[in-house]
């Protein structure tokens, strides 16, 4: 999957099913500051992934990333090292 | 002078309707909303019968953090709550500047307990249960998403008392509003109708299996009834101090004049004349009224051999002599369960309103312990100005409620 279609993923479930402004989804933006992503948002964004890509990620490791950019190469860096 | 209690708000989602209108023409029509479903044979119930409710679609009424929290007797719950505080005039605004409470009836919810066993067994990673499944599982399901929804500030409490749960959370919504504890407690019930909810209550042949005509499957009274049919939805009342409803200017339904509760002390499945009568006479004591002042009576009776025997025993002991109307809506419902004993008020309610009682359809042939009992089963113009409405459940659980016209 190139990093292309993984933003493209990415933003299409936050937009669709964690309901978030798509005006707002931007590389830079915090997830928690900027998105309002919460920390049960966080145990469904782990559950999306694992549907989405079939990447088992830990509730802790989701908490560590800060912003979107961050979340995109984590994703890449996880499907790109399997 | 003691605090009185009123209803001035309804609502209703069921299987004969999703709203007060629908559900009034279904009553009066006598409509059954009992059908089959599939699943419930393919997992292996004795009975496919079932109340056919359809689930409601919640996305744009409520954003994704309440519907992800929200099980499926819950989505119900919220649409019956919503319209209910419509019909009282009440919204947000109201809510956040004024105190309510809320004591509803559920005693399940099953389908989310055993999807996350499913998920689990699955996965063996259970953040993979994702974020609502905690929230979807717990018996407070419906008070915990429903204050949180609405932003209530009171009394915040599930009741679960097996079949008559939604009965007695009126009448404890009624006791805190009399004691002077709250001015105003959104009470009701509600039932999930999944077919993962209801298979330990088939497995005790509980379900009637005349399944090649599931309209005439459920018949209260009847000589020939042979089980309950199973239904769920969600019926919500907006209970309220009489002079806090007056000054509000609110269209004030009816008033909850008594409250009669009691248990059996007996078997665990087999119910009694005698704990059902206590709760009758109870509810007449405290409404100060005597058998021959109710109108109607909203029986209880599921269409099971022994429930439906031991309370016309009962209504036999009290109402007899005074000929009262009696009909069980569960003709046309089925058994609403843990919502019964609330929705069954909104029922009777609507007929107090209309001027009419529902008939206890398939009531065809009494046996020896309803030959002598009133029993409508088409549909009647009639004033109603005091009825009574029965709740039993597994443990020997009774409720009644006297509600008049005001």
């Amino acid at each position: 999957m190139t990093r292309e279609d993984i933003i493209k993923t990415i933003n299409t479930f936050l937009i669709e099913e964690l309901e978030i402004d798509e005006n707002l989804i931007q590389e830079d933006a915090l997830l928690k500051e900027k998105l309002g992503i919460d920390s049960l948002d966080f145990v469904d964004i782990v559950v999306i992934v694992d549907r989405e890509f079939g990447i088992r990620i830990k509730n802790e490791e989701m908490k560590e990333i800060k912003t979107l950019g961050q979340f995109y190469n984590f994703i890449d860096n996880k499907l790109n090292n399997q | 002078m003691s605090r009185r209690v009123v209803i001035t708000g309804m609502g209703i989602y069921s299987c004969l309707g999703k709203n007060l209108d629908e559900v009034r023409q279904s009553l009066y029509e006598g409509k059954s909303g009992i059908g089959i479903d599939p699943l419930r044979s393919e997992y292996g119930y004795r009975s496919p019968l079932t109340g056919i409710v359809e689930r409601p679609q919640l996305k744009g009424l409520l954003d994704r953090r309440a519907r992800i929290c929200l099980a499926e007797e819950g989505e119900y719950a919220y649409m019956a709550t919503a319209e209910a505080l419509r019909n009282a005039g009440i919204d947000l605004d109201y809510l956040a500047a004024n105190e309510a409470g809320i004591l509803y009836g559920n005693d399940s919810s099953a389908k989310a307990v055993i999807d996350s066993h499913e998920t689990t067994l699955r996965t063996k990673d259970t953040t993979l249960l994702g974020s609502g499944a905690i929230f979807q599982s717990m018996n407070s399901t419906v008070t915990m998403n429903l204050a949180t929804i609405f932003k209530l500030r009171g009394v915040n409490i599930t009741v679960s008392a097996a079949c008559a749960s939604g009965s007695h959370a009126i009448g404890l919504g009624a006791m805190f509003i009399r004691q002077g504890l709250q001015e105003m407690v959104i009470c009701g019930g509600c039932q999930e109708t999944n077919y993962l909810s209801m298979s330990s209550f088939d497995g005790i042949s509980a379900f009637s299996t005349r399944i090649d005509e599931p309209t005439k499957a459920s018949r209260p009274f009847d000589r020939d009834r042979d089980g309950l049919v199973p239904s769920g939805g969600a019926a919500t009342v907006i209970l309220e101090e009489y002079e806090h409803a007056v000054k509000r200017g609110a269209h004030i339904i009816c008033e909850v004049a008594g409250y009669g509760f009691s248990s059996n002390g007996a078997n665990i499945s087999q119910p009694s004349d005698h704990g059902s009568a206590t709760a009758m006479m109870r509810a007449m004591q405290e409404a100060g009224v005597a058998a021959r002042n109710i109108d109607y009576i909203n029986a209880h009776a599921t269409s099971t051999q022994q429930g439906d025997a031991f309370e016309a025993l009962a209504l036999s002991q009290l109402f007899a002599d005074s000929h009262t109307p009696i009909s069980s809506t569960k003709g046309m419902t089925g058994h609403e369960c843990w919502m019964a004993g609330a929705s069954e008020i909104v029922y009777s309610n609507l007929m107090m309103l209309n001027d009419f009682i529902a008939p206890n359809i398939n009531f065809e042939n009494p046996d020896e312990y309803s030959k002598n009992l009133n029993i409508i089963n088409k549909t009647t113009e009639k004033k109603i100005n005091i009825y009574l409405s029965n709740s039993f459940g597994f443990g020997g659980t009774n409720s009644a409620l006297v509600i008049k016209k005001i």
